[in-house]
């Protein structure tokens, strides 16, 4: 499947399988006036070393982002890392030793696989519905592991417009985690990307804001409010395991580029870093939008797929005979990508299942894309149906067909939902 | 001598390709040459008449790399290239076709049936399954006509697998076909020139021979060259390997798969332009024949087709 993705990268793709941001509408001007400042007026330190912890600038516009979605964390918890990725594999290098559990998600997101599996953890997965993680099988598992006298490292979870599924934690299930950590002593790893990236519904709480820090260690990034390429992030985690950390952020790299983080100081200090998340909400709301009607006309009845309230993501589930990693095939030779669903899973699961993206792209390309994706599936069910005899199901109308207390993994949410 | 490294493409196989290409190109460097690295985009045939070369190294695999597409063009610039000519690449990159030619000239091959997808949609050939599976026994292997890699490889263990199987693999090629599975060792002849290098055995450490998966992931197979074989077993494999390169028309070095059975070598498919990176089987069998990897790259160079094939 790897040498399918590098298929993927071809321009002539449209490709629904990155997890890019739009950097486009960034404004060069702004960039360039920044660039040039810090040239003219700190090159020497901008050229620099500099702290393993991060600068106590990057720190403060770290806050902000935060405070933005009510967390306050204590400015010595936190660690600028190269991306939220190595805040990910920093937890990992400090906290798991070979065959040790992590709990995670099901389906979870595929970069955070390699990670746990480099530090050869034994990876269980909890399945998700259209409130995210299902805590009472959450709750099952850390039962049994506790009869055998496990228990996990930590649980990982996306609790907001999850990647890949596009899912959002409730409230109810995240207080019932919160809860759970505590009682049995067990850190959760909160990695929020995407939840200043919100299109509909109320904002949740992260689970930072609810535990206050005592057993949940947070990630965050700048890659999807600002930039990717300047591969800046941050954990924020009590001091015992922070001192870890440190160390083994010392020895991976020393520290984190100077020159990004004068970048995102001189960024912020234009007080204008939410303007900015504002418009990016405004353009991938109508790309969500523009993808779910897409999906709504041109993807067979047998599909369903999640309607995300924020984030770069919808998770798509086709019939159990199609396996997306054949399908992507297909869909190469019309030019179109995704990912498909199995990369999301440690075991065989997710074969049926596709992750796309929808805000790295034009709504153009997105209709275009979605529309010939559906084609190569409409044409997978129908050969499927000659050959058994099976006939598809009428394609409309939709709607009423996912009925509440359908037995599907990814209920479509109700029509007030997204 | 100003080469030009033909690598990448479309094809699924575009970062195999690309593996093998670079590999090639550092040799073609120490071996004195000039390098010119076209990743095959729209702009191919521009910059071939630009770039003039002396001659053409085709490092593609899969479809417009390894089925005559590429070897056709290069014949239009009048540009020699290494590896088969034309008529041998759509032979060796068509299975079904490769198959009917190998019956033909006696070469051994398992029993298969072929279809497209318009045979099921419109002609009703679902009704000929169940005879297929009785003919042809279970687990049936169900591929893609053209591809390589094992990409859309499927095994059947019962009836009822079929129908997803062969969603799978009509998913890479309009056309599939339905093959006897044989059990036995898994061999691969690369042939440069006329002669036979050492055998390769692939050996699935896993023991699992359905997981075609197996032989991509590091640690999962081995390969033991030369192979393990009898004088006997090792003369008929080589001859079956050969006549397979023969009957279908190759030239320069091409690459063998066969399966040896109770009933002696089958020959699989025959991969005209085989992977050249550091794991894949044509180096290693010219590295168990005391070739370095430099001799091989000049040796396919010398073997390269003249500049008008047709």
């Amino acid at each position: 499947m790897r040498d399918l993705m590098a298929v993927t990268a071809r321009p002539e793709v449209i490709s629904l399988a990155g997890g890019l941001p739009d950097t486009s509408t960034f404004p060069p001007g702004t960039f360039a006036a920044q660039m040039t400042r810090i040239a003219q007026e700190s090159a020497a330190e901008a050229l620099q070393y500099g702290p393993t912890e991060g600068f106590a600038e990057t720190v403060d516009c770290i806050l902000q982002v935060m405070g933005a979605e009510g967390m306050l964390p204590d400015p010595d918890d936190v660690i600028v890392t190269t991306g939220g990725q190595q805040a990910i594999d920093l937890i990992c290098k400090t906290l798991v030793d070979p065959g040790d559990v992590v709990v995670c998600e099901a389906p979870t997101y595929p970069g955070a696989i390699p990670v746990f599996c480099s530090y050869e953890a034994e990876v269980v997965q909890i399945e998700c519905d259209e409130d995210g993680m299902r805590i009472e099988e959450l709750e099952a598992v850390l039962s049994r592991l506790e009869d055998e006298g496990r228990r996990p490292k930590f649980v990982y979870s996306v609790p907001s417009f999850q990647n890949p599924a596009g899912v959002t934690l409730s409230l109810e299930r995240r207080r019932r985690l919160v809860e759970l950590a505590r009682q049995r002593e067990l850190l959760v790893v909160e990695d929020n990307p995407y939840g200043l990236l919100r299109f509909s519904g109320d904002p949740m709480p992260p689970l930072y804001q609810l535990d206050g820090g005592d057993f949940v260690i947070y990630v965050g990034t700048f890659s999807k409010i600002l930039s990717p390429g300047i591969r800046l992030g941050w954990a924020v985690a009590p001091p015992p395991v922070m001192e870890k950390i440190v160390l083994g952020k010392q020895a991976a790299d020393l520290c984190t580029s100077t020159l990004t983080q004068y970048f995102v100081r001189e960024y912020f200090a234009e007080g204008r870093w939410q303007e900015y998340v504002a418009s990016l909400v405004e353009i991938y709301r109508r790309r969500r939008d523009t993808m779910l009607d897409a999906l709504e006309e041109h993807f067979p009845a047998q599909a369903t797929w999640t309607e995300p309230q924020g984030g770069l993501f919808i998770w798509a589930t086709l019939p159990d005979y199609i396996d997306t990693g054949d399908l992507l095939a297909k869909a190469l030779r019309e030019d179109v990508a995704f990912v498909p669903g199995e990369s999301a899973y440690v075991d065989e699961r997710g074969r049926s299942s596709m992750r796309l993206n929808f805000s790295g792209v034009s709504e153009d390309s997105i209709r275009e894309g979605v529309r010939r994706i559906g084609r190569a599936i409409a044409e997978q069910v129908e050969l499927y149906g000659a050959l058994t005899g099976e006939h598809p199901l009428p394609p409309t109308p939709r709607r009423e067909e996912n009925k509440p207390g359908d037995v599907l993994p990814f209920r479509r949410s109700g029509e007030g939902g997204a | 001598m100003k080469v030009a490294v033909l690598k990448g493409g479309r094809s699924l196989e575009r970062s195999v390709s690309l593996r093998s290409g670079a590999r090639v190109e550092d040799a073609l460097e120490r071996l004195g040459h000039e390098v010119v690295p076209l990743d095959a985009g729209s702009d191919l045939m521009t910059r071939l008449a630009a770039e003039r070369p002396d001659v053409a190294f085709v490092a593609m695999h899969g479809p417009g790399g390894e089925d005559g597409t590429a070897q056709e063009l290069l014949a239009i610039l009048d540009i020699p290239f290494t590896g088969p000519g034309v008529a041998a690449c759509a032979r060796c990159m068509d299975k079904v076709l490769a198959k009917h030619e190998l019956r033909e000239a006696g070469v051994p091959t398992p029993d298969w049936f072929a279809f497209n997808e318009t045979a099921f949609r419109e002609l009703g050939a679902a009704d000929a399954l169940d005879g297929l599976g009785e003919r042809l026994g279970f687990p049936l292997v169900i591929k893609p006509s053209r591809g390589g890699s094992s990409l859309g490889v499927k095994f059947a263990a019962s009836r009822s697998e079929v129908p997803e199987a062969l969603v799978s693999a009509f998913s890479y090629d309009d056309r599939v076909l339905l093959e006897r599975f044989v059990d036995g060792r898994e061999l691969a002849v690369s042939v440069l020139g006329d002669e036979p290098l050492p055998i390769v055995e692939a050996i699935p450490s896993g023991g699992d021979r359905y997981d075609f998966e197996a032989r991509y992931e590091i640690g999962r197979t081995e390969f033991d060259c030369p192979a393990d074989l009898g004088d006997e077993e090792a003369e008929a494999v080589t001859a079956a390997a050969l006549g397979a390169y023969r009957t279908l028309g190759c030239s320069g070095f091409s690459r063998v798969d066969l399966i040896l059975g109770e009933g002696g070598p089958q020959v699989l498919e025959v991969n005209a332009i085989p992977g050249l990176t550091d794991t894949s089987l044509l180096p290693q069998a010219a590295e168990a024949a005391g070739m370095s990897f430099e001799e091989l790259v000049e040796r396919i160079l010398q073997l390269a087709q003249p500049a008008v094939t047709h």
